[in-house]
C-alpha cells in the first residue's frame, strides 16, 4: 500500500500529501466510487430490457385501465357545441335548456350521425339512464325532418342548390377548385378540400358545416365534392347564415345564386330548433334527459366508480341507487365471503397435511409431497373439467351415493352451479397454495419443542396450542395472503362451475368488457379489485417479504 | 426402517379386538347394506362376519398360518363381492378382503403400537391413527379429481361420468374415439397448434430477459433494488382478469389485439416473474469469485457468462423456463381477451368446450396434460434436486 502510495504521488497534481491514491494516480476514494458507479450502471443496463418489457407490455396496459376509468371524453368529443352551450345552464331550476342548446345539439347530432358515431354516445348515456340508447338511435333516422324544411325551399328556388358542383364552387377555393377538376382516381389522394377566402366570415356556419362535410366526404367516404351534394345541414346553416348577414357585397362564384337566396329566405317557412327536435322525440323536450347529458359532459367522469359501489350521479350529488338496482355492493361482498370460506377451508385442510409432511420422514414426505404438487402442476382447466365431472347431476359424486344408497335416484344432490361448487373446486386448485408455505413455515419449527413442552406436563392440546401453532402463524399468513389474493381475482373456475349464485366480481368484468361493452364501468371494478390486491400484497410483503416467494 | 421398533407388541385380549373389528365389519357393511337395500341387516352381517373371522383367525389358527388366512379372507371375499356385484363387486371384494385380513392381524396382534412410543395412551394413539386418516382423506380430495379423468376419457359413449358398460369392465365400454377425436378434428389440432407456438416463443422471451435482469438484481449495488423487483413480479400478483382487461384495452389502442405478437408479448409478461423469482434463488447460491477468477484468465465478459455463470445457474433458468412454459401453455384469461378466434390455444378450446358443447373429447385432452404436467414435475424436481445437492443444500 505504502509502495503504490509513494509511487503514484509524482504522477498525480491534485492529490493530497497523505492521501491514498489508485495506480492510475486518481485519489482511492474517487476510484472507487467510480468502479461503483460503473458496476450499478451494469446492473441496471441489465435490468433495463427486461424492465422496459414490463412497464410497455403490462405496465402500461394497467395504467391505460385506470385512465379509463374516470375518462369521458365521448359526450364532449360527440356533441362538442350542446354540451359548451349547456355549461351556462342551470340544471336544478327546471327550465329547459335555450334554442341555441337545441341548435347545438341539432348539428352535433347531424354530423355524428352522419359519421355513425351517434349510438355509440346513445349507449354510454345508456348506462346512466335507460331509454338514450333508442332516443339516440331514433334522433339519428329522422334528424333530416329539420334540414328538409330548409333544403325543399332552398331547391325550388334554384335547382343549384341541389347540385354537388355549384356548391364546390361557392364553398371553394380557386385554386382547389382546378385542383379538384383536374383530379383522376389514377391520381391517387384527392386534393385537400380547401375553403375559399372570406367565406369563413361571410357565411360562418354554412363554411363551418361545409367544412366538416368535405372532411366527411372525402376521408371518411373517399368521395369526389363535385359529385357529392352537400348534407341538408348545410342548407339549414345557410338559412341561419343568410338571415344573419348581410351578402351584398359578395362578388365571388356562384355570387347571384347566393344572392337570389338572400333576398328570398326572409319569405322562407322557418322551424326552431327546439320544435323540430321534439317533434323528431319528445324526450327532448325532457329536463331528466337534458340533466344526463350534462353531468356526463366533463371530460373526466367518478360516474364509473359511482357505478361500480352502487351509486349515480344526480344535481344534487352521489347518490345510492334504489334497493333493486343494487349489484355490485352484493357482488363485492360474496366475492369476499366466498375468498374467505375458500381461504378458510383451505387453512382446515392444509394444516394438517402440512403437519403430517413436515413430521415424516424426508423419503416419505417427499412421496406424499408428489400427491400435493401434481394437482399444482395440472392444467388450471383440467381440473376445472374433473370438477364439473364430478359435481354434475349425473356426475361421479352422485353416482356413488346413489350406488350406496345413501340418495335416491330421484333427488340427487346439486352441487354444481353454485356457491358450493365453486368453493369446493377453487379450494381444491388452490390447497397447494396453502400447504406449500405452510409446510416451508413448519419444517424449520423443532420437534423437540413439542417434546418439551410434553415432558415438562403439557396435554397434548396445550403443548400444540400453545407452543407449536403460535410458531406456525406466519405460515398460515402467508397462505391465507396468498390464496385471499388468487381466489379474490379468480375468473375461469366461478365461470365454468359457478352458475348465477357462485360468480366473482370478476365474471362481471369479464361480462362488461365482452357482452355489455361497458368497459369504462369495467374498468372501474377492475381498479377497486386492483387496489384491494395491492393492499393484501403490501400486507403480504410486511408479513413474508416479496424477496422470499418460493415456487415448488 | 421396518425394523424400528419403539414398543414391544403384545397381543390384545379379545375383549378388545372383537369389538374393534366387529365396528369395522359394521361400518364396511352399512355401505354394502344399503347398497343392496337394507343398512341395517348390512350392520349386523358385517359385525357378526368380522367378528367371527377375527376370532377363528386369532384364537383356533396358528400364529404361523396368517399368510394363508389372510389369502383366504381376500378369496372369500372376492367370491363374496363377485356373487353380489358382479365384476366391479370383484373388486371391491378383493379390496375389502385384503384390507381386513390386514386389519385383523394388526389389531389383534398389536402391531399399531410397534411405532409409537410406549408413553402414549389409548386415547393418543387412537387420536394419531385417526388423524393419518384425515390427512389421507384429505390427499384423497386433493388426487381423486386428477384420477378420476382419466378412466372417463376412455369412454366409448358420449357421456361425463361411468357407464354401466364401464363398471362392468365390459370391453365396449371403452374406446380411444375422444382420443381420434382429439387427433382429427381440426378445431383441436389449430388450437394444439397454437399453443405450441405462442407458449415457446413467449418463453424464449422472458427467460431472455428475465436471466440478463435476474443477474442484473443479484449484483450487490443496485439502486432501487426494491421498486424494480416490486415492476416486475407485479404480473404475478395482479389478477389474471385485471391484466387481461388492462391488456385488452390498451393492445387494441396500439393494434396488438387479436394477433400472434400481442398474445406471445402478454404470455411473456405474465411468465417473467416465475423466471426471475427462480434464477434469483440460484444466483443467491452463486459463488461471485467464480467470475473474478475467470476475468482474471482473461475471459471478457460474454465468455465468462456463457462458460462458467452459465453452466451453473441452468438448472434455475430451465426451472423458470419451464414455469413460463406452463404459465402460457396454461393460460387462458389473457388470451380470451387479447387474443382472437385465430389465436385459439388449447385451454381456450376447453374452456369454451366446457361452456358450451360438452364433449368428453375435452377428458382425453386433459389426460394428456396430465401426463404432460407430470413429466414436467419431473424435471423440475430433478433439476431442484440437482441444484441443491451442486450447492450442497440437502443430502438428498
Amino acid at each position: 500500500m505504502t509502495d503504490a502510495t509513494a509511487g503514484a504521488v509524482p504522477a498525480s497534481k491534485d492529490a493530497k500529501p497523505g492521501q491514498m491514491v489508485a495506480a492510475d494516480g486518481r485519489p482511492l476514494k474517487e476510484s472507487l466510487n467510480r468502479a461503483l458507479r460503473l458496476q450499478k450502471m451494469r446492473a441496471l443496463m441489465l435490468i433495463a430490457p427486461l424492465l422496459l418489457f414490463v412497464l410497455l407490455t403490462f405496465i402500461a396496459p394497467i395504467a391505460d385501465m385506470l385512465f379509463r376509468s374516470v375518462q369521458n371524453g365521448i359526450v364532449s368529443e360527440t356533441l362538442p357545441r350542446a354540451t359548451a352551450g349547456l355549461s351556462d345552464w342551470d340544471a336544478t331550476t327546471g327550465d329547459l335548456p335555450d334554442e341555441s342548446v337545441y341548435e347545438g345539439l341539432y348539428y352535433d347530432l347531424f354530423i355524428a350521425a352522419e359519421r355513425k358515431l351517434h349510438t355509440r354516445l346513445g349507449s354510454r348515456l345508456n348506462y346512466e339512464m335507460t331509454g338514450m340508447s333508442s332516443l339516440f338511435r331514433q334522433s339519428g333516422r329522422s334528424l333530416d325532418d329539420i334540414g328538409d324544411v330548409y333544403f325543399d325551399q332552398f331547391k325550388d328556388l334554384d335547382k343549384n342548390w341541389d347540385e354537388a358542383e355549384p356548391w364546390a364552387a361557392l364553398m371553394g377555393d380557386a385554386d382547389w377548385l382546378q385542383e379538384m377538376q383536374a383530379w383522376k382516381k389514377a391520381d391517387g389522394e384527392m386534393p385537400e378540400f380547401e375553403l375559399a377566402d372570406g367565406m369563413e366570415k361571410l357565411l360562418p356556419r354554412t363554411a363551418e358545416t361545409y367544412a366538416a362535410f368535405a372532411v366527411f366526404a372525402q376521408v371518411d367516404e373517399g368521395k369526389s365534392l363535385l359529385k357529392e351534394e352537400p348534407w341538408v345541414l348545410v342548407h339549414t346553416a345557410l338559412y341561419q347564415d343568410l338571415m344573419a348577414k348581410d351578402v351584398s357585397g359578395y362578388s365571388g362564384p356562384q355570387a347571384e345564386m347566393l344572392k337570389a337566396a338572400d333576398a328570398a329566405v326572409s319569405g322562407f317557412e322557418s322551424v326552431t330548433f327546439k320544435d323540430g327536435m321534439n317533434a323528431i322525440d319528445d324526450d327532448w323536450l325532457s329536463h331528466t334527459v337534458w340533466q344526463t347529458i350534462k353531468t356526463y359532459s366533463p371530460e373526466f367522469t367518478n360516474g364509473y366508480f359511482l357505478n361500480a359501489v352502487d351509486m349515480q350521479k344526480t344535481p344534487d350529488g352521489p347518490e345510492f341507487r334504489s334497493e333493486n338496482q343494487r349489484i355490485y355492493g352484493l357482488l363485492f361482498k360474496r366475492t369476499m365471503f366466498m375468498s374467505l370460506m375458500i381461504t378458510g377451508s383451505c387453512i382446515l385442510l392444509g394444516y394438517p397435511v402440512a403437519w403430517l409432511l413436515a413430521n415424516l420422514p424426508m423419503r416419505t414426505a417427499n412421496l406424499l409431497m408428489i400427491l400435493v404438487l401434481l394437482p399444482f402442476w395440472t392444467s388450471l382447466l383440467v381440473r376445472t373439467s374433473a370438477w364439473k365431472v364430478m359435481l354434475q347431476q349425473q356426475g361421479v359424486i352422485n353416482d356413488v351415493l346413489v350406488w350406496l344408497g345413501l340418495v335416491n335416484d330421484a333427488d340427487r344432490l346439486v352441487m354444481i352451479n353454485n356457491q358450493f361448487g365453486t368453493i369446493v373446486a377453487m379450494t381444491h386448485i388452490l390447497l397447494p397454495f396453502m400447504i406449500l408455505p405452510l409446510y416451508s413455515v413448519m419444517q424449520t419449527i423443532p420437534p423437540s419443542y413439542l417434546r418439551a413442552a410434553k415432558s415438562l406436563g403439557a396435554t397434548n392440546w396445550t403443548a400444540f396450542w400453545r407452543v407449536y401453532f403460535p410458531q406456525s402463524v406466519p405460515g398460515i399468513g402467508a397462505g391465507s395472503i396468498l390464496v385471499f389474493i388468487l381466489s379474490i381475482g379468480y375468473y375461469i373456475t366461478p365461470e365454468i362451475v359457478g352458475g348465477t349464485t357462485g360468480t366473482f366480481i370478476s365474471n362481471r368484468i369479464a361480462y362488461h368488457i365482452s357482452s355489455s361493452l361497458n368497459w369504462g364501468l369495467a374498468a372501474a371494478l377492475g381498479t377497486i379489485l386492483l387496489a384491494v390486491v395491492l393492499g393484501l400484497y403490501w400486507a403480504y410483503d410486511k408479513i413474508v417479504g416479496i424477496d422470499n416467494v418460493k415456487l415448488g | 426402517m421396518a425394523k424400528l421398533i419403539l414398543t414391544d407388541i403384545k397381543k390384545q385380549p379379545l375383549s378388545f379386538t372383537l369389538p374393534v373389528v366387529a365396528a369395522a365389519g359394521a361400518f364396511a357393511g352399512l355401505f354394502i347394506g344399503t347398497a343392496q337395500g337394507s343398512g341395517l341387516l348390512g350392520i349386523v352381517i358385517g359385525a357378526l362376519l368380522m367378528a367371527g373371522l377375527a376370532y377363528a383367525a386369532l384364537e383356533l389358527l396358528d400364529r404361523s398360518q396368517e399368510k394363508m388366512v389372510r389369502y383366504g379372507i381376500a378369496a372369500l371375499f372376492l367370491v363374496a363381492g363377485f356373487l353380489l356385484g358382479g365384476l366391479p363387486g370383484l373388486v371391491v371384494g378383493g379390496l375389502f378382503g385384503w384390507f381386513f385380513g390386514w386389519f385383523v392381524y394388526w389389531v389383534g396382534e398389536g402391531r399399531y403400537r410397534a411405532k409409537l412410543p410406549p408413553y402414549l395412551t389409548a386415547g393418543q394413539v387412537l387420536w394419531h391413527y385417526a388423524f393419518r386418516v384425515i390427512c389421507g382423506a384429505i390427499f384423497v380430495f386433493l388426487i381423486t379429481p386428477i384420477i378420476v379423468v382419466m378412466p372417463l376419457s376412455f369412454n366409448a359413449e358420449n357421456f361425463f361420468t361411468f357407464t354401466p358398460e364401464m363398471l362392468r369392465f365390459d370391453p365396449a365400454g371403452y374406446s380411444l374415439k375422444h382420443y381420434r377425436d382429439f387427433f382429427t378434428s381440426n378445431e383441436w389440432q389449430s388450437a394444439l397448434r397454437n399453443s405450441l407456438l405462442i407458449a415457446p416463443a413467449a418463453t424464449i422471451l422472458s427467460v431472455t430477459f428475465g436471466t440478463l435482469a435476474a443477474i442484473g438484481l443479484s449484483q450487490p449495488h443496485v439502486p432501487f433494488r426494491r421498486a424494480i423487483m416490486a415492476i416486475l413480479i407485479s404480473p404475478m400478483i395482479v389478477p389474471l382478469i385485471i391484466s387481461a382487461a388492462g391488456m385488452y384495452f390498451f393492445y387494441s389502442r396500439v393494434g396488438l389485439q387479436g394477433t400472434y405478437l400481442g398474445v406471445v408479448l402478454a404470455h411473456a409478461a405474465l411468465g417473467i416473474p416465475f423466471v426471475i423469482i427462480t434464477v434469483t434463488a440460484t444466483l443467491v447460491g452463486f459463488d461471485r469469485s467464480l467470475t473474478r477468477a475467470a476475468a482474471n484468465m482473461g475471459a471478457n465478459p460474454v465468455t465468462t457468462f456463457f462458460r462458467v455463470q452459465m453452466p451453473l445457474i441452468l438448472p434455475g433458468v430451465i426451472s423458470g423456463g419451464l414455469f413460463a412454459f406452463i404459465t402460457s401453455f396454461d393460460e387462458v384469461v389473457v388470451v380470451l381477451f387479447v387474443g382472437s378466434a385465430n389465436q385459439q390455444t388449447l385451454p381456450w378450446q376447453m374452456f369454451t368446450g366446457l361452456r358450451e358443447q360438452i364433449s368428453p373429447t375435452i377428458l382425453a385432452v386433459a389426460t394428456i396434460l396430465v401426463a404432460v404436467s407430470i413429466c414436467l414435475l419431473t424435471v423440475v424436481e430433478i433439476l431442484r434436486r440437482r441444484s441443491e445437492r451442486l450447492r450442497g443444500l440437502s443430502p438428498g
